[in-house]
C-alpha cells in the first residue's frame, strides 16, 4: 500500500513548483509566552505553491493561537514520505514533526497529505489524505491541526469550528460566519439597521441574534446553510439576549413585555414565553449552565450589576459575582468548570475568568474594552472583543491570559463574537 | 517497547493506512458544502424589506392617511428627546413640561401611538446598555401614565448603545446620547 502511495505522488511530483512560500500569510497576530507549549516543527508542505492557500502555515498558526505550541521551520525539504533526520530535528528542540505535501490533480481538486512524527521516539504517530476543492483548502489545514492538536495534546481541536460576529460599516451591519482563526468570512445577514448578540445552536446549523430592522429589538433564528430565518420573538417592548439550551430545542430571551427587563425561556420554534427571573430592575445576558438545569444571568437587583445563578425549574436565586460593582456578560465553559465575564475595573472593562469550583477570579488581559466572551468548544479559549489603538478586534485567549491573538477579519468595526459548536461528524 | 502501546501504534498506523487508502470516501466526512463558499452566500439574505408604513394600509380611506400624517409629527414645539444624567433613569424636572406636552397630545388623539426609544452612551456591554435603555423609556412611560395617557398608545423599547446621536466618546457626546425620544407612528 505504502508504494502504491508513493508511486502515485511520484506521478504528481510533475505539478510541484517550489517548496518555500513566496511571502508569509500568517496573519493572525499572536502575542505572549505560555509556559508548557509542545514544539512541533512544520514543515512547508511539499508543492504547497502551487495552492492560493498554504496548508503548513495555516497549521502553524492554529497550533500557536492554542497557546500550546510553538512551531519552527525544519529548515529541510520533507514529505509526508521522507524518512526525516530526528537527530537534526532534535537538535532544534522540537519534540514534533509535521510533513505533508499538496498536489494539483487533473481534474483540479488538490490531494493534501500529512504525517505527525514524535520526533523524540521517531515514531510515525500517522496520517491522512484528503482530496478537495481549492475553495476548501483552509478547511482541509484546520482539520489537520485539530488532527496534530488531538495526537498530541489529547484534547479536540478546535480549529475547523465556526464563529459568528458583526461588522458596521457605514449604516451598513452584516452578520458574518467564518472560520475559527477568522477568516473565510462568508455575510449571512446585513441590514441598514444594528444586528447583535448572535449566538449559536448546539447542532451549528443556526444563529440566534437580535435585529432593529423593524425600529426595535427582535429575537430571529436563523438556519445558516438556507438563510431562512424566523422571528422568535416579537413581543410589546424589547426582545433580546437569545441564547440556546443545550438540546438546542428552546432559548433565554431578555423580554420586556411585563415591564423591566426579564428573563424568559421560549420555544426554538416560538411561541408563549415562560417567565424565569422576577425583579423590579434588570434581569438580562442568561446562559444555561452546560447541564441545562440552571441559568446564569445578570441583574441590578442588589444595587450594581452582577451575576446570578438559579435553577431552571425555579428555586432559589444565588450571587455569583462579588467583586467590584460592574460584573456583566456571563460564559461558561462546556466543561462546566469556568465562567467568563466582563467587570469594570477602574473604569476599564476587562475580561476575567471565575474558576467555579472554587469562585476564585483571575483576570486575563491589558486591554480596557474587552466585551461579550465566548468559549470554544473544547473549553480551552475564550473568544471576545475589545479595543486595539481605538479600534474594534476580535481577540482568542488562553484561559490563563498568557497567549492572546487577534484574529483576522474586517478591518473596523468588528463586534459582538461568539463561538459555535464542534462540527457534527 | 511493551504489547499495549504497539498494538495501539500498529491499530492506530492500520487505521491511518486505510484511511489514506480510502482518502475519497474520507473526505466525503468532511461538512465541505458547510464551507465552500457558495453555502451560506449561495442563500444571501437580502436587507430585510422595509416595514410597511402604517400609512399604506389606511391609504384607502384619504381623510383617515391626512390625520395619521398629522399624529405621527406628534405635538408641535415640544421637544422629543429627553436627556438623563449618568447612570440615571430619573426624568429630570426640566423635562417634566415637555412630558406633560406629550401626555396632553396622546390624551387629545386617542389613536396617536408613540413608541419611546431609551439609548445610553457607549460605555459597557451592549446587552446590559440595552436594558438601562429600556429603563430609561420605561421612566418615560411611567411619567406618561401617572399623567393618564392609555398605556395602548405606548410602546417603550430600546436601542442600547446602538444608536448614537452624537459620535465621539468624549463626556460631550456621552451626555447627548444619554436619552429617550418620542417617535410618534
Amino acid at each position: 500500500m505504502i508504494e502504491t502511495s508513493r508511486n502515485l505522488l511520484t506521478f504528481f511530483c510533475v505539478f510541484v513548483l517550489a517548496l518555500i512560500p513566496a511571502r508569509a500569510e500568517v496573519r493572525v497576530d499572536v502575542s505572549g509566552v505560555g509556559i508548557t507549549q509542545i514544539p512541533i516543527a512544520i514543515a512547508p508542505f511539499k508543492g504547497q505553491a502551487v495552492a492560493n492557500q498554504k496548508p503548513a502555515l495555516i497549521v502553524a498558526a492554529d497550533l500557536e493561537r492554542s497557546g500550546q505550541f510553538r512551531s519552527s521551520d525544519p529548515g529541510v525539504p520533507l514529505d509526508e514520505t521522507s524518512r526525516p533526520d530526528f537527530a537534526s530535528i532534535r537538535q532544534q528542540n522540537a519534540d514534533a514533526l509535521l510533513t505533508g505535501s499538496v498536489t494539483k490533480l487533473p481534474d483540479g481538486r488538490f490531494d493534501v497529505r500529512y504525517r505527525l512524527w514524535d520526533a523524540i521516539k521517531g515514531q510515525d504517530l500517522g496520517g491522512q489524505s484528503f482530496v478537495v476543492v481549492a475553495s476548501d483548502l483552509r478547511l482541509v489545514a484546520h482539520k489537520i491541526a485539530d488532527q496534530v492538536y488531538e495526537k498530541l495534546t489529547g484534547d479536540k481541536g478546535i480549529f475547523s469550528t465556526r464563529i459568528a460576529y458583526v461588522t458596521k460599516q457605514g449604516n451598513r451591519h452584516t452578520l458574518w460566519v467564518a472560520d475559527a482563526d477568522g477568516e473565510n468570512a462568508q455575510a449571512a445577514l446585513t441590514s441598514p439597521e444594528p444586528i447583535i448578540s448572535p449566538s449559536w445552536s448546539p447542532a451549528g446549523d443556526e444563529l440566534a441574534y437580535v435585529s432593529f430592522e423593524s425600529r426595535k429589538p427582535v429575537v430571529y433564528v436563523h438556519e445558516v446553510l438556507s438563510g431562512k430565518r424566523r422571528v422568535v420573538a416579537n413581543f410589546k417592548g424589547s426582545n433580546s439576549a437569545p441564547s440556546w439550551s443545550p438540546t438546542g430545542k428552546s432559548l433565554v430571551v431578555t423580554l420586556s413585555r411585563d415591564g423591566g427587563s426579564q428573563v424568559f425561556t421560549i420555544d426554538a420554534k416560538g411561541g408563549d414565553p415562560k417567565r424565569i427571573t422576577q425583579s423590579g430592575g434588570i434581569d438580562t445576558e442568561a446562559v444555561f449552565s452546560s447541564d441545562g438545569s440552571a441559568i446564569y444571568f445578570v441583574s441590578d437587583r442588589g444595587g450594581s450589576p452582577q451575576i446570578y445563578r438559579t435553577p431552571i425549574a425555579g428555586g432559589p436565586v444565588q450571587r455569583v459575582t462579588f467583586s467590584g460593582n460592574y460584573n456583566i456578560s456571563p460564559a461558561l465553559s462546556p466543561d462546566g468548570k469556568w465562567l467568563a465575564h466582563i467587570s469594570r475595573v477602574n473604569g476599564r472593562f476587562k475580561l476575567h475568568l471565575m474558576e467555579l469550583a472554587t469562585d476564585k477570579v483571575y483576570p486575563l488581559t491589558d486591554t480596557q474594552m474587552d466585551e461579550r466572551p465566548s468559549f470554544a468548544p473544547n473549553s480551552k479559549l475564550i473568544l471576545y472583543s475589545t479595543q486595539i489603538l481605538g479600534r474594534e478586534a476580535l481577540m482568542t485567549t488562553t484561559l490563563d491570559g498568557k497567549i492572546t491573538a487577534r484574529l483576522a477579519g474586517q478591518a473596523s468595526n468588528i463586534r459582538e463574537p461568539h463561538w459555535g459548536p464542534f462540527p457534527k461528524p | 517497547m511493551e504489547c499495549p502501546l504497539s498494538k495501539f501504534i500498529y491499530a492506530f498506523f492500520l487505521t491511518t493506512l486505510l484511511s489514506a487508502c480510502a482518502s475519497g470516501v474520507k473526505l466525503n466526512d468532511v461538512p465541505v458544502e458547510d464551507k465552500s463558499g457558495s453555502a451560506v452566500s449561495s442563500a444571501p439574505v437580502p436587507a430585510p424589506e422595509v416595514q410597511p408604513a402604517p400609512e399604506a394600509k389606511s391609504a384607502v380611506a384619504p381623510v383617515s392617511t391626512v390625520t395619521s400624517d398629522n399624529l405621527a409629527a406628534g405635538p408641535s414645539g415640544v421637544t422629543k428627546v429627553i436627556y438623563f444624567d449618568y447612570d440615571s433613569f430619573l426624568v429630570k424636572a426640566e423635562f417634566q413640561s415637555a412630558i406633560e406636552g406629550h401626555a396632553q397630545f396622546l390624551k387629545a388623539n386617542p389613536r396617536a401611538k408613540v413608541s419611546l426609544e431609551g439609548h445610553t452612551d457607549e460605555r459597557g456591554g451592549r446587552e446590559y446598555n440595552l436594558a438601562l435603555g429600556q429603563k430609561r423609556a420605561d421612566a418615560v412611560r411611567q411619567s406618561l401614565s401617572l399623567l393618564g395617557v392609555s398605556a395602548a398608545q405606548v410602546e417603550s423599547v430600546s436601542f442600547g448603545e446602538e444608536k448614537p446621536a452624537a459620535q465621539g466618546s468624549d463626556e460631550s457626546a456621552f451626555s447627548q446620547n444619554r436619552r429617550a425620544e418620542f417617535f410618534y407612528r
